[in-house]
């Protein structure tokens, strides 16, 4: 298990490659789609000047995921006499947000994006770009993956999105995921893709 | 046995918050536990991948997450999906009551962090807060001759909801005939299109036949059915099990990282098709498949028998 701990240097990053485990550690948000189009249509592509609370949260952002992370979940919260913490949140499935996260990246300057299901040939490439990895973590393990989000520190936007869909700065500890797609453009689960559609193939031909 | 005074007598009078009590031990036990015939068959799965393999390591973290779950009564997985209730029931009894109580269980199980808020309008965006909206959750009906009334509920992801799929045959491309062994084609084609998008080992439910609406719905049915039960139609019965025997030589595995095991079942039921139409529909259900039952005697005794 390698230990990856925010904010993460390009060299750490580079050292690391598809297949490897990993444990996170350090301060990220989640983030899903409403997040995502957010981050793009209005923070990164949306018209000038940003209004003073978009300009607010934008520099917050800015600060949190230089050299960080992006986790696409959507956890069932908790609040106990003000205090939120998180009860169950497993990663979502990453793809809805392939036509965001190449944009993502290259604004923010993240390290890290996880999530579940893999993510396409734009995040590929902009992972070899801007050094950055994929991480894949255990989809359905919402309490496990809970257990290693210890304290939620903010939340922004949880009127406007919702719950699942707000944008929760959390202190990670240890989260469990593995490197799916690395900075040196290699995707494991393109790879794996080819052997499924042989094996595909095979089947269909001996039927 | 759990005694409580949900009282259904002879003129179908229900004590209805007492009816909506156990709907809520229905909808935490869903929510927290999965039920056996999953787990024996995911710790099946964990004990036939490799030693030190990925597939493993993943399907030892869904067994951690089973244990964790129960012990702190949290929810399984974040995504509780819609809830679906499937109900059966004596004669006489008020659907419209009865869908009103399984909508004020969703919201306070909501309320009390059961369920996530899943239900969103398309329209606004905004979500009700409340996992209740139009058409969700979802509740079906069932009318029986026998005095008790029996409540499943399934938990459906939408990760894994957004993979089912739904074929019309023939398929050119798949060179797939209105025949079993075209069923058998187009669902290993949806069987790689899901890869690890849907949370393998996945639970295929699938219907055969019927028009595209009765066809989803069907799906659904059989996932109700135990994962080791045996189809009483011969056919589907061999259908099921060489779709499962193969599927699993495609090498997808736990999460789509690769492995052995990419499905631990499939159920397939047959509706009668309109001379024109052959429609295969496939939903996926995730690893997770949260689905138990309860059933209330007359007495308003209840007891869990899923």
């Amino acid at each position: 298990m390698i230990e990856l701990n925010i904010p993460i240097a390009e060299e750490r990053i580079l050292s690391l490659h598809a297949g490897d485990a990993v444990a996170i550690s350090g301060i990220a948000t989640t983030g899903r789609d409403e997040a995502h189009k957010y981050l793009v249509d209005h923070l990164i592509e949306g018209p000038r000047p940003l209004s003073a609370e978009d300009q607010r949260l934008f520099e917050e952002l800015k600060t949190i995921y230089r050299s960080g992370a992006i986790y696409h979940s959507g956890p069932i919260v908790r609040n106990v006499d003000g205090r939120w913490s998180i009860v169950s949140s497993g990663p979502t499935t990453s793809i809805r947000d392939e036509i965001y996260e190449d944009k993502v990246i290259a604004a923010f300057g993240l390290r890290v994006v996880i999530g579940k299901g893999g993510m396409g040939p734009r995040t590929l490439a902009a992972c070899k770009t801007h050094k950055a990895v994929y991480v894949h973590g255990l989809g359905g393990a919402g309490v496990t993956n809970a257990q290693a989000m210890v304290e939620v520190l903010d939340v922004f936007k949880k009127e406007e999105f919702g719950l699942p869909e707000a944008f929760w700065k959390i202190r990670f500890d240890h989260f469990p995921g593995i490197v799916t797609m690395d900075a040196h453009g290699r995707s494991l689960h393109e790879e794996l893709g080819k052997t499924f559609d042989d094996r595909l193939a095979a089947l269909l031909r001996s039927g | 046995m759990e005694k409580t005074n949900v009282q259904c007598d002879a003129t179908n009078r229900v004590d209805w918050p007492a009816f909506g009590e156990a709907l809520f031990d229905l909808v935490r036990r869903t929510s927290c536990e999965l039920p056996a015939d999953v787990e024996a068959a995911l710790k099946r799965a964990h004990d036939e991948e490799a030693p030190d393999s990925t597939a493993r390591m993943v399907l030892a973290a869904f067994l951690e997450n089973m244990a964790l779950a129960r012990e702190k009564q949290a929810p399984l997985c974040q995504d509780t999906g819609v809830p679906l209730f499937f109900v059966h029931h004596p004669p006489g009894l008020s659907r419209r009551t009865m869908r009103r109580v399984c909508e004020e269980v969703v919201a306070r199980a909501t309320r009390e962090q059961l369920l996530r808020p899943n239900a969103v309008d398309p329209v606004t965006g905004r979500n009700s807060g409340t996992c209740v909206g139009r058409g969700t959750p979802g509740v079906f009906f069932e009318e029986w001759d026998d005095d008790a009334i029996s409540v499943a509920l399934m938990l459906k992801g939408g990760g894994s909801e957004n993979v089912g799929r739904q074929y019309s045959l023939p398929d050119d491309a798949l060179s797939a005939g209105r025949d079993l062994e075209g069923v058998r084609r187009v669902v290993l084609d949806a069987v790689r299109r899901a890869e690890g998008k849907g949370c393998p080992p996945g639970i295929l439910g699938i219907c055969i036949g019927a028009d595209r609406s009765s066809g989803y719905a069907h799906s659904k049915h059989q996932l109700l059915r135990p994962l080791d039960d045996v189809n009483p139609d011969p056919a589907l019965a061999e259908l099921e099990a060489r779709i499962l025997r193969e599927a699993n030589t495609l090498g997808i595995g736990p999460l789509g990282l690769g492995g052995k095991t990419t499905l631990l079942g499939v159920k397939i039921g047959a509706l009668h098709r309109h001379p024109a139409s052959f429609f295969v529909t496939v939903t996926y259900m995730c690893w997770e498949h949260r689905r138990r039952e309860i059933r209330i005697e007359a007495d308003g005794t209840y007891r869990f028998t899923g």
